[in-house]
């Protein structure tokens, strides 16, 4: 979250601004007058022209057999991936075998020790009582399998991460290659990144892994870039009279300087890692992620609930303690006391565990749980009974979602499928050229035409129609709530926990209870991802209100302003960067959970995608996989203000 | 995107992999889970799929070999397809309910022989078109397909707009159905519910209302005994008249469901190899403990112990 304090430059005053536009809608029109008989000439019809289409479905199908029938016999597959898979393979198990065999005495020690060092006593006390959560709800096997995944992926991540920045931290060259690559990898919806891995390495531990490793590697490595390059000039200057050496200058002022975002990138990508683990148990991730995976087989919320309960424990732990570490910086004192305290906290770690061994309990007693499943179930079940149908006066949740479907969803899905397929493009052109670059524009506009290429405009269109509908849900609701808690303190910190809950809970949990709600259909998956998408926009949105100036407020507050007033005329329009922010995460965050609404009869791509994981089809999932992450370069370049700051996935930070 | 810098990222490993390794080949389809016989323990790992029938086949497998062989057991959740390659890589060690795929077969049975078949499971599998039988006691007629079009207008839901809704489920089940809509000229529309567990849902929160619907289902299947459901006739099955996917316009055929087991594991498998090809109940059994499991809410592990506890002399063979 501290990303988002660094404020975006504030775009130019509105009147220079409307002139800009004037213009640049101008310059479309002319090129959309050159363009469009020609292209109407070429290609009549409203959907996109089958003669621009490329079919890939041959070529990948054939890949996919030659990869499967070669996999244990080509050398690629001996001497590279079957490394990479076996190293993986070794090291998930190693730290494994450790975390059993310090037991859960020693687990819980070894995390409360580092959690007192790095956050003090009471996030100590908080990570013990986490942990004990865990063994509490009959979760720790799993949970010592997420967290053995957990602790290589984010491994990996940090050191790939902190590589790519480096280099693109010291290389000017290196920096305008990978940047746009990072800011693209790091809005595109996890379930995207699945079937490729999928396909060389089949289902299992390394593939989820590395999907993880993939998914949460970018930020650390933005992070890391930003940092080496945002060091203090004069400090840098200093260090150069004093005659030090590139190497020295590195380790000695740059690396130092840009700890504080070193520390942020290592919680962004923990953030993600995590959510990706329960994603990948699609594809045979295992621990916690699988029980919540397995138990929605049954519809059986309250299970569901019990795995879920310690991703949300693992990861509000996680980031509290990193995000102590980070702050706490500065005033450190380090050298021996450090390791003196590590020696001291691996010998308490050792004679804990070694001490519950000794009574016979190197794992979770089984009389020691809670069934949470029951009660979870009954309450849902109620829930569903009373408020499907038939609540007087405002109708029943299937109802809503009825109208939703027949008034919201259906007309935005056949109004973008009327339109004519270069419509579209002009539009999403407009779209990002006004509040962003030609760039940006172009980037968009590129990125729609691909996915007509690939053959799926259809079907891309419907997913956009739902990202849509859902956006503007999320961004009412969203504003209102951030407006209120901007406003009020108290409301603020009774928001807080229930924000913390919502960002962290893996989205596969409520996926069922909202079908027990909506039905199954599209607005079930819109649903999903509102709640998904809520949290980051109105912690966006009152961040944003908060920071106004206060002598502006002062002032409009002198000249007798009413409160509706400060709001309308200062506080919004002061705040507007950070409100395109909120736009902008909330498109990228609903887009993700819309295509995990395939699973809830979303359709569209994202029941493309996962019918191919499911059917090991990889034609039609790579080529629903590549729509997506053409849609998800097109809204976020639509959605881009022109100068984009040093934001990462408000998602994913809870700090 | 994903792939573009993963080259660079995993260049950098290999030369690290190289330097330990030693340039000696890693063969990743022998590669078990990293989970897998932790600490000495005999483990087993076996292949779940999403749906109840094939949860009951593994907990009462996996108790029976936790409890009477003292195994240590993995259950890992893989859909149909891509189980029968991770079968193949010995990623997991069976399959135990396998609704008959050809294309599979002929590639890792006869080909690759990395998999043999392990037997069939006892239970008798049929997919097809159901309506809730309340509504077919009050229309006799709508059990036949040729009527279904007069009642398309009863099966409206917003999601299928003005046509009448076929709910199907998992993108992982076989299904031919939108070939047969439109090659019966049916005025249905085909939504995919996306997975079983959302289809069961609706097909709960249908029947609470009394509302007609008709789905895309398969028995054994637990469902039927909360909501009972009447089979639609379709024109009869003959063999190879689903030949062709885009033409299909019979019956789904009634299969007998059999087990798998990876080649290596059922030669050097030992007792929990035997165990498993001896593995053979009946359609009751199966719907017993997923009852318990998918409505009683028990875990899968507290069913498969009811059950065992109750039914010594069906599982005292498997052992023998």
């Amino acid at each position: 979250m501290a990303a988002l304090t660094t404020t975006t430059p504030r775009t130019a005053a509105p009147g220079v601004l409307g002139h800009r536009a004037a213009r640049k809608l101008a310059v479309l029109a002319v090129l959309a007058a050159v363009l469009v008989p020609l292209a109407h000439l070429r290609w009549a019809g409203g959907t996109w022209p089958e003669a621009l289409t490329v079919d890939l479905s041959g070529p990948l199908g054939a890949a996919g057999d030659w990869i499967i029938d070669n996999r244990d016999s080509h050398p690629l597959f001996l001497y590279f991936f079957g490394h990479v898979s076996n190293a993986v393979v070794v090291s998930v198990r190693a730290v494994y075998l450790t975390l059993l065999a310090a037991g859960w005495a020693g687990v819980t020690a070894a995390a409360a020790l580092i959690a007192w060092r790095a956050a003090g006593p009471r996030l100590a006390a908080g990570t013990t009582a986490a942990f004990l959560v865990c063994g509490l709800l009959g979760m720790w096997v799993p949970t010592m399998q997420t967290l053995a995944l957990m602790v290589v992926a984010v491994l990996a991540s940090v050191v790939v991460g902190a590589l790519l920045g480096l280099a693109a931290g010291l290389s000017d060259r290196m920096d305008r290659a990978l940047r746009p690559v990072l800011d693209t990898m790091q809005v595109l919806p996890a379930f995207a990144y699945l079937l490729p891995v999928v396909l060389v390495f089949g289902i299992g531990v390394p593939a989820a892994v590395l999907a993880t490793v993939i998914y949460a590697a970018p930020p650390m490595a933005r992070l890391t870039a930003l940092g080496l390059r945002g060091a203090d000039k004069e400090v840098l200057e200093a260090v150069d009279s004093l005659g030090a050496t590139a190497r020295q200058r590195l380790l000695t002022a740059r690396v130092p300087l840009a700890r504080k975002e070193l520390l942020l990138g290592v919680n962004q990508t923990i953030m993600m890692a995590l959510s990706m683990a329960v994603i990948a148990s699609v594809i045979g991730a295992g621990g916690l992620g699988d029980r919540v995976y397995q138990a929605l087989a049954s519809v059986d919320v309250g299970a569901a609930l019990a795995a879920g309960i310690p991703i949300v424990l693992l990861a509000v732990v996680l980031d509290r303690v990193t995000g102590a570490a980070g702050g706490s910086l500065g005033q450190e004192k380090r050298g021996p006391r450090l390791w003196l305290y590590a020696a001291g906290a691996a010998a308490a770690t050792a004679a804990v565990a070694l001490a519950a061994r000794l009574r016979g309990r190197p794992e979770w007693p089984t009389g020691w749980t809670v069934d949470i499943a029951g009660p979870v179930n009954r309450a849902v079940d109620w829930m569903t009974a009373h408020l499907y149908s038939g609540v007087p006066y405002i109708g029943g949740t299937a109802d809503w979602a009825g109208r939703f479907t027949t008034w919201v969803l259906d007309p935005i899905r056949s109004g973008l499928l009327w339109l004519p397929w270069w419509a579209v493009l002009l539009a999403v052109a407009a779209a990002a050229w006004l509040i962003g670059t030609w760039r940006t524009a172009l980037t968009a506009v590129l990125a729609m035409a691909a996915i007509g290429v690939l053959g799926v405009w259809k079907p891309s269109l419907d997913t956009l129609s739902q990202v849509l509908a859902a956006v503007a849900v999320t961004l009412v609701l969203g504003f209102a709530t951030g407006i209120a808690a901007a406003r009020s303190d108290r409301f603020e910190r009774l928001l807080r926990p229930v924000l913390d809950v919502f960002q962290t809970m893996p989205q596969f949990v409520y996926l069922i209870p909202v079908v027990a709600l909506f039905g199954v259909g599209r607005a079930p998956a819109a649903a999903a991802a509102v709640v998904y998408a809520l949290p980051a926009v109105v912690r966006i949105t009152a961040q944003g209100l908060r920071q106004v100036d206060p002598a502006a407020l002062e002032s409009a507050r002198s000249l007798g302003a009413t409160s509706a007033q400060q709001l309308r005329q200062v506080q919004l329009p002061l705040a507007r960067p950070a409100l395109l922010l909120a736009v902008n995460q909330g498109v990228v965050l609903v887009l993700a959970v819309v295509i995990i609404g395939g699973l809830v009869g979303g359709g569209a791509l994202g029941y493309d995608v996962v019918f191919g994981l499911a059917r090991g089809d990889l034609t039609t999932g790579l080529v629903a996989g590549a729509a997506i992450v053409c849609l998800g370069l097109m809204l976020d370049r639509v959605t881009q203000p022109a100068q984009r700051s040093a934001r990462k996935g408000a998602g994913h930070g809870t700090a | 995107m994903a792939r573009r810098r993963t080259p660079t990222a995993l260049a950098a490993v290999l030369a690290a992999l190289t330097l330990i390794t030693g340039c000696s080949a890693a063969d990743m389809t022998r590669q078990a889970s990293p989970f897998a016989h932790a600490r000495g323990a005999r483990t087993v790992s076996l292949a779940v799929q999403s749906w109840v029938g094939s949860m009951a086949n593994v907990a009462v497998a996996r108790h029976l070999l936790e409890h009477e062989l003292g195994y240590r057991v993995d259950v890992v959740q893989i859909d149909e397809v891509p189980a029968w390659d991770a079968l193949s890589q010995g990623r997991v060690d069976a399959i135990l309910e396998d609704w008959g795929h050809p294309e599979q077969e002929q590639r890792y049975v006869e080909d690759k022989r990395t998999v043999v078949p392990g037997g069939g499971l006892g239970v008798t599998g049929h997919i097809g078109w159901f309506v809730p039988t309340y509504f077919a006691e009050q229309h006799p007629d709508v059990t036949h397909w040729k009527n279904l079009n007069k009642y398309a207008d009863r099966f409206r839901t917003p999601e299928s707009g003005d046509k009448g809704q076929l709910l199907d489920g998992s993108p992982a089940y076989l299904t031919h159905d939108k070939a047969l809509v439109k090659n019966l000229k049916l005025d249905f529309t085909v939504v995919f519910a996306g997975s079983e567990a959302a289809q069961i849902t609706q097909i709960k929160q249908f029947a609470k209302e009394r509302k007609p619907f008709l789905t895309y289902w398969y028995s054994p299947q637990w469902l039927f005994e909360k909501v009972p459901m009447t089979e639609v006739e379709l024109p009869p099955y003959k063999e190879g008249c689903d030949a062709d996917p885009d033409k299909v316009a019979c019956a789904y055929p009634h299969t007998p469901l059999q087990k798998y087991l990876n080649a290596d594991f059922a030669k050097s498998g030992g007792e929990a190899a035997e165990f498993l090809k001896k593995f053979r109940w009946t359609t009751e059994d199966q719907n017993k403990v997923a009852l318990m499991i998918a409505d009683q809410k028990l875990t899968p592990a507290e069913a498969a112990k009811k059950w065992v506890d109750g039914n010594e002399s069906t599982w005292k063979q498997w052992l023998s």
